[in-house]
């Protein structure tokens, strides 16, 4: 009883020591990317890396989503006759909910990951260490910009994959199931709002951007400086980063509605 | 020629969390010369040089360096503090997403207004010291082991440090590339004056270009130059110069 007490507390103190140690981690980070020296160049190689580098995925998941919520959607419609609501629902979804979520977790797995491995095997091979004795703050040089990178990414490759998405449900609603063009459309118009729903979903990809670019450049740069502790914090990125990005997803649309 | 203490450790104690690793050090390395840190696997060498480096703090006691008490300095401090130092990692720290030029040129694309003329200039000049050409568009990856130490000594001294800390540079090597770095080492001690620290397990190498030991032992640390750990009437010194394995004390 006594040891179960001892390491329930034990381990509530590490993860309090955690969390404290990842937000003084980001207020480094913050700080690094509002002051000088601008790693612009980095910046955009990033952007490169963490968004050009996903934009098949995202663009293949995006319309295959769309074609099953299409094919489901119109399955489901067309018993109550309403099938010339198909736009909205394709468009609601994935703009509201499936757009930027699953974005998050697409990017989370792709991008997420490799750049915790990516700083983590830089941890071990003491490049991080070669930075600080040429006088370069490597949370400047490396960190700051690969965070700037997936929050800027982030609302793009939503945005791409919404559009994706609502090709899909247009391509098996219309071209296959055959519900008229225009009303697809004019239902999708009439039904997504822009600032309610549009604007409020990019606002949710950029905190989801936040989310993954701080757990996965934390989880590399506190990573063991071992295969293993390179290993271990991958793992650890992809699994808190999607968790952290369904539990905000919920307390986001529970809280703003969107 | 050695003059003056340039890098100075005052009872220093460092552990990392139950496991000691030095209790009490004091030692010196003077200025301008070739000191080597000589020790067992596990002795702490290479701890050392992270201390003298900053990168990690001591429990308790002082570390002095060019001056600058690195123990006190903030990590901004540091930042300053090591523009007079170079390192020469024991995988060479190499930048992997950049080539050999672009690595040796870092340092001065960082901290100085030269053109990219100069710059490369520059890095042909330590390049060609340091025995390499032809080598600007390759990764580090593309290089052997030898020839990743040498371009990580040619970024190491590309702002002509005050300090040159080297942590096992014949590690890894092949006797002639071993020699290579040995014979470097001194050149560059010798042409620019730069008080170099050198962490080995190598007793040979070291002992030839050594002004100054420092000899990390479990049952001690034992500081002289090496004809005086040569002559040393102390046991533990003699077995591990004559790697005499039944005679060395036990690690704790």
């Amino acid at each position: 009883m006594v040891a179960a007490v001892r390491q329930l507390g034990s381990r509530t103190t590490q993860v309090v020591a955690d969390l404290g140690s990842m937000a003084l981690f980001l207020l480094e980070v913050l700080r690094d990317a509002v002051t000088p020296p601008w790693r612009l160049r980095n910046v955009v190689d990033e952007v490169y890396k963490l968004g050009v580098l996903s934009l098949l995925i995202i663009s293949v998941s995006g319309l295959a989503v769309g074609m099953v919520l299409g094919l489901q959607g119109y399955n489901t419609l067309v018993r109550f006759g309403a099938t010339q609501s198909l736009g909205a629902v394709v468009g609601l979804s994935l703009v509201r909910e499936l757009g930027p979520v699953l974005t998050a977790l697409l990017v989370t797995g792709r991008a997420g990951s490799a750049t915790t491995a990516e700083i983590g095997t830089m941890v071990a091979t003491q490049q991080l260490d070669g930075l600080r004795m040429m006088s370069v703050d490597p949370v400047d040089y490396v960190v700051a910009p690969r965070a700037i990178g997936m929050i800027l990414v982030m609302p793009l490759l939503t945005a791409l994959f919404i559009v994706c998405g609502i090709f899909g449900g247009w391509l098996v609603g219309v071209r296959l199931l055959g519900v008229d063009s225009g009303t697809y459309l004019t239902s999708l118009q009439s039904s997504v709002d822009l600032r309610d729903d549009l604007v409020s979903s990019l606002l949710k990809a950029v905190v989801f951007g936040v989310l993954v670019g701080w757990i996965s450049t934390y989880r590399g740069y506190t990573s063991a400086p071992t295969s293993a502790g390179v290993s271990a914090a991958t793992t650890a990125t992809v699994v808190v980063a999607s968790v952290s990005v369904l539990i905000f997803d919920y307390l986001i649309t529970a809280l703003w509605g969107v | 020629m050695a003059t003056g203490a340039h890098v100075e450790l005052s009872h220093v104690s460092m552990a990392f969390g139950d496991r000691p690793v030095f209790t009490d050090l004091s030692c010196t390395f003077p200025a301008g010369g070739v000191s080597v840190v000589l020790g067992g696997s596990g002795s702490g060498k290479s701890t050392l040089l992270r201390l003298i480096a900053g990168l990690i703090r001591p429990q308790t006691g002082r570390i002095v360096v060019d001056g600058e008490d690195v123990t006190r300095c903030s990590e901004r401090d540091l930042f300053r503090v090591r523009r007079q130092l170079g390192m020469l990692f024991q995988g060479g720290a190499l930048l992997d997403s950049m080539t050999v030029f672009e690595n040796v040129a870092f340092p001065l694309r960082e901290h100085t207004e030269l053109d990219e003329r100069t710059i490369a200039d520059e890095v042909h000049d330590r390049l060609e010291a340091v025995g390499l050409h032809d080598v600007d568009g390759l990764l580090p990856g593309e290089l052997s082991g030898g020839m990743v130490k040498r371009v990580a000594l040619a970024r190491a001294i590309i702002r002509s440090p005050a300090v040159l800390l080297c942590d096992e540079p014949f590690s890894g090597l092949d006797p002639i590339s071993s020699k290579r770095i040995e014979v470097l080492l001194t050149q560059i001690n010798r042409a620019r004056g730069i008080t170099t620290v050198v962490v080995s397990h190598d007793i040979d190498s070291t002992m030839r270009m050594a002004e100054r030991v420092l000899l990390l032992l479990p049952g001690g640390c034992f500081e002289g130059a090496p004809d005086e750990l040569r002559a040393s009437a102390d046991p533990r010194v003699r077995a591990f110069l004559s790697s005499d394995l039944d005679a060395l004390p036990e690690a704790s």
